[in-house]
């Protein structure tokens, strides 16, 4: 059991990074606010409280691994990285700018922390399987998450993982699917209904745990379990809210990925502050 | 040990390599009785990962065994390894420069029976179009041989393709292989020839029978990329004419390498390959190659041609 006191902490730093999201994104220019912010609990509880790294030696090898497969909410991964120590909170305003090292999907070559490039959708996951695959090879302990989008598992390559996942008994091995319901164009349920997902994960042999994506003791606890999976791999499905903790942004899919204006920007930053 | 076979040289030398470096894994799509990785699933059955028939899944996962340190060479037949895994060789492993081995086996035409569906004429361009990303054609068994350990000493992507069939090796054995050398195998100075794979052995035929008329330099281009273009301008100056030969499209491939090369200092050139159209089934290799006028006579003709201009 983790005390409230705790628990208040780590969604007090979600909200950090949801805030820095803003600021990285700024006046504007578009930036991918509603799956930031829905996806924030979840790598705040990553990176503050589950994962081992080192953040003055990424590559140290013994290290758990954090691969963002929905990779167009990379303005969130850097939030979290800036806030761990990896490079400077000044250098999330300069996201996007030419030159800079803060690209528009995670760059594996240019951003300490990151362990590989991802956004073309649907990859992160095998990317994930391999480095389980290397990790168990080389004896380590150490384990790694990856954060999928409920859109995002429309694309077979999920699929071919999560196959793969089971058949290696990739143990080490822990997808969260950050359920937001909304695409880029609307509604998932609409669109291309990528549902039941437990019945899904379930016949492709994971292990399957159901989770409030913005309930701090949820996750952590799901966290926890996921360390007990003996054999076969875990799933995280976080139901979540696209655009959280910003009120005109909640469910709104026209913040899939659009700019704020300065009204909207100083009432983003109000509400997280 | 020589093989007259590229698959064979290919299985044998990761088996070999596998003893010398634990870090060296094989990835494989089903395929593995083709391509021969199969050999080293039987020598290392702990770094061998049989991916099932999923190719982008195993492209992805083998970029991720990079990023723990590991050689992952990942096998398929080139057109499915090149063409089904496109996106994720691009996005992943050559954005990021991982040290990812991608072994295209049946290339070309050398798969004559199966058809266009399994024969592979696009790779090269393809995969030659990605920045990062080192291309290697070997000419013979022997030279996939030493091309295999070569890029099993480089840090970074390299994708190799390989011939289905058995034939005479034309390069010595043990030499090492040097990324990005192209090797004269003939000297001459009438007409270039620059050709990779198989045609390399085509091209040294045509210049025995033309070699009481024409003057043929047969140029060995078995790295497409990095292409060292200077070299190309250098070792045809004495020439009047340049063939490029090449079991591939014409489009894309060594042929646009070198006329791209050539572009500054231009000379006639013939372009010996697959003429923008998909193969097809035969009974024999050698009645394909004859079919798409992949042949030694093909060279002759062109040879011919530029040197009565």
């Amino acid at each position: 059991m983790y005390s409230e006191e705790y628990l208040n902490s780590l969604a007090a730093k979600a909200q950090i990074l949801r805030r820095d999201v803003i600021i990285s994104m700024g006046v504007g220019n578009a930036g991918h606010v509603g799956g930031s912010c829905s996806a924030a609990d979840i790598v705040a509880a990553l990176y503050f409280h589950k994962m081992h790294y080192d953040a003055k030696d990424p590559k140290n090898p013994d290290r758990d691994r954090f691969l963002l497969s929905k990779g167009h909410v990379g303005i969130l991964q850097y939030a979290a990285l800036a806030e761990a120590g990896f490079f400077p909170l000044s250098d999330l305003e300069n996201t996007k700018s030419l030159g800079a090292h803060l690209q528009g999907h995670p760059d594996v070559l240019k951003t300490p922390g990151i362990e590989a490039g991802t956004g073309s959708l649907g990859q992160g996951l095998s990317i994930g399987l391999g480095m389980a695959l290397g990790m168990k090879l080389d004896n380590s302990s150490r384990k790694v998450y990856v954060l999928v989008g409920d859109g995002e598992i429309a694309e077979g390559q999920i699929w071919e993982a999560a196959m793969a996942a089971s058949v290696y008994k990739a143990d080490n091995l822990v997808a969260i699917v950050d359920k937001n319901n909304l695409q880029a164009t609307g509604p998932i349920a609409e669109r291309f209904d990528t549902n039941p997902l437990p019945a899904k994960w379930e016949a492709f042999g994971w292990n399957v745990i159901e989770i409030d994506g913005h309930n701090m003791g949820d996750i952590l606890n799901a966290l926890d379990k996921a360390d007990d999976s003996n054999g076969i791999p875990t799933v995280i499905i976080a139901h979540t809210v696209k655009g959280k903790g910003i009120s005109f942004a909640e469910n709104n899919p026209a913040y899939h990925n659009s700019a704020l204006s300065q009204e909207l920007y100083d009432q983003a930053i109000a509400e997280l502050s | 040990m020589s093989y007259n076979n590229q698959r064979n040289a290919y299985g044998s030398t990761l088996v070999e390599l596998g003893a010398e470096n634990k870090n060296i894994v094989v990835l494989e799509a089903d395929l593995g009785k083709s391509t021969m990785s199969h050999m080293f699933q039987q020598a290392y059955p702990d770094r061998y990962f049989e991916m099932g028939i999923a190719e982008q899944n195993m492209a992805s996962v083998a970029a991720g065994l990079s990023q723990t340190g590991k050689i992952p060479f990942i096998n398929s037949f080139a057109v499915f390894v090149s063409g089904r895994a496109f996106d994720q060789i691009r996005q992943t492993i050559c954005i990021g420069k991982l040290n990812v081995k991608i072994i295209g086996s049946s290339s070309g035409l050398s798969d004559f029976g199966d058809g266009a569906t399994h024969q592979d004429i696009e790779d090269m361009a393809i995969m030659r179009a990605i920045p990062n990303m080192t291309v290697i054609c070997p000419a013979d068994a022997n030279e996939m041989t030493a091309a295999t350990r070569a890029i099993a000493e480089y840090h970074g992507p390299c994708y190799v393709r390989s011939n289905r069939n058995s034939y005479d090796n034309v390069t010595p054995e043990d030499k090492p292989f040097v990324i990005g050398q192209p090797t004269v195998l003939r000297e001459g100075n009438d007409i270039a020839v620059f050709a990779c794979g198989y045609m390399v052995g085509l091209a040294l035929k045509a210049a025995d029978q033309l070699k009481d008329k024409i003057s043929l330099k047969v140029i060995n281009v078995s790295t497409i990329k990095p292409l060292n273009e200077a070299l190309i301008r250098e070792l045809s100056a004495d020439c009047k004419g340049i063939i490029t030969a090449e079991e591939h499209s014409i489009i894309g491939g060594l042929g646009s390498a070198v006329a791209q090369a050539m572009a500054a200092c231009p000379k006639p050139m013939e372009f010996m390959g697959i003429n923008d159209r998909f193969g097809c089934s035969a009974h024999s290799y050698k009645e394909l190659l004859d079919y798409y006028n992949l042949t030694d006579q093909s060279i002759i003709q062109a040879a011919e041609k530029l040197y009565n201009k």
